[in-house]
């Protein structure tokens, strides 16, 4: 038990700090990597959680993915770091004054025993049954009761691809590109041509 | 001994950091979308949480649905960013109402 409380308390803090680091660092690349520290943190917490297999998925999708996919546009965006930073220090004491009001708001709601597992567990749906693994467990209930929402999920993910590629593709005018319809209704009668050419001499 | 409300707290407190960076942050619209996913981040904490207090399985089906959408949003708001760019030259927050029509 004493190990459970160290490894979450030491989990958390890494996380909680570099969050902070993540919105403080001067320059992006290093919010970046903040990032993806403070969600494999939050991955480590979940498998603390018995959530296995959202924490693997955690640390593919989101270290994997998304958070290379900011240090790609972060690397490619050739930006003056030091003028980003203008105006943070201005707006810092209000903004720590409402953090600190949203904070203590969040505290008192959750650390009231509203929420405590004996005044909830009468909502439960679906209880775990703990013989089967995480990942088995996930299956059994997404490809039959979530059935809906996991197709919805695809869609939403081939929107965001289409509208991620419209959004990015232009046309450079000069670059030569195939054209397939093009290739296709060619035949011998319109892409030969027949000349003659008397001896001795050229075209 | 770490209960619910421990997990509770700490999605808070990272929670309130994402709110802090959207809302200090006057110039770099790459800290606005990462703040974003720290505020998921705290959503999939909390959901994940009561699922393993309540022993119900479907709090953590709901936090791979929130994955998927914070993923999604994560790629549309970096396309959008890069086109910002290509056609203003630059990131700042303060420009960024040249988006309308």
């Amino acid at each position: 038990m004493y190990l459970y409380s160290i490894t979450f308390y030491v989990f958390s803090l890494v996380a909680v700090i570099s969050a902070l680091m993540v919105i403080s660092a001067r320059n992006p690349v290093h919010s970046v990597l903040f990032l993806i520290l403070s969600f494999v943190n939050a991955s480590g917490l979940f498998v603390l959680l018995g959530a296995e297999f959202l924490a693997m998925i955690l640390v593919v999708v989101y270290v994997g993915a998304v958070a290379v996919l900011f240090l790609f546009v972060v690397m490619m965006l050739d930006i003056n770091f030091v003028k980003l930073r203008e105006g943070f220090l201005q707006y810092l004491p209000f903004g720590a004054l409402l953090g600190i009001v949203l904070i203590i708001e969040l505290g008192i709601l959750f650390l009231t025993k509203s929420f405590s597992v004996n005044s909830l567990s009468k909502f439960v749906e679906s209880p775990v049954m703990n013989e089967i693994e995480n990942t088995k467990l996930i299956g059994q209930v997404l490809y039959t009761e979530y059935f809906y929402l996991f197709q919805i999920s695809g869609l939403i993910l081939l929107v965001a691809m289409v509208g991620s590629i419209t959004l990015t593709l232009r046309d450079r005018g000069q670059v030569k590109r195939q054209n397939i319809s093009q290739q296709n209704y060619i035949n011998a009668n319109n892409a030969i041509e027949k000349k003659k050419i008397k001896l001795g001499e050229g075209i | 001994m770490i209960y619910l409300e421990h997990y509770l707290f700490l999605a808070a407190i990272i929670f309130t950091i994402g709110v802090l960076g959207i809302f200090l942050n006057k110039k770099n619209v790459i800290i606005i979308l990462m703040s974003i996913e720290l505020i998921l981040l705290s959503v999939n904490i909390n959901l994940i949480s009561f699922s393993a207090f309540l022993n119900d399985i479907s709090g953590q089906i709901f936090a791979m649905l929130t994955l998927t959408v914070a993923a999604a949003e994560a790629a549309i708001g970096l396309a959008i960013l890069v086109v910002f760019y290509r056609n203003l030259g630059s990131i700042e927050v303060s420009k960024i109402n040249k988006l309308k029509g």
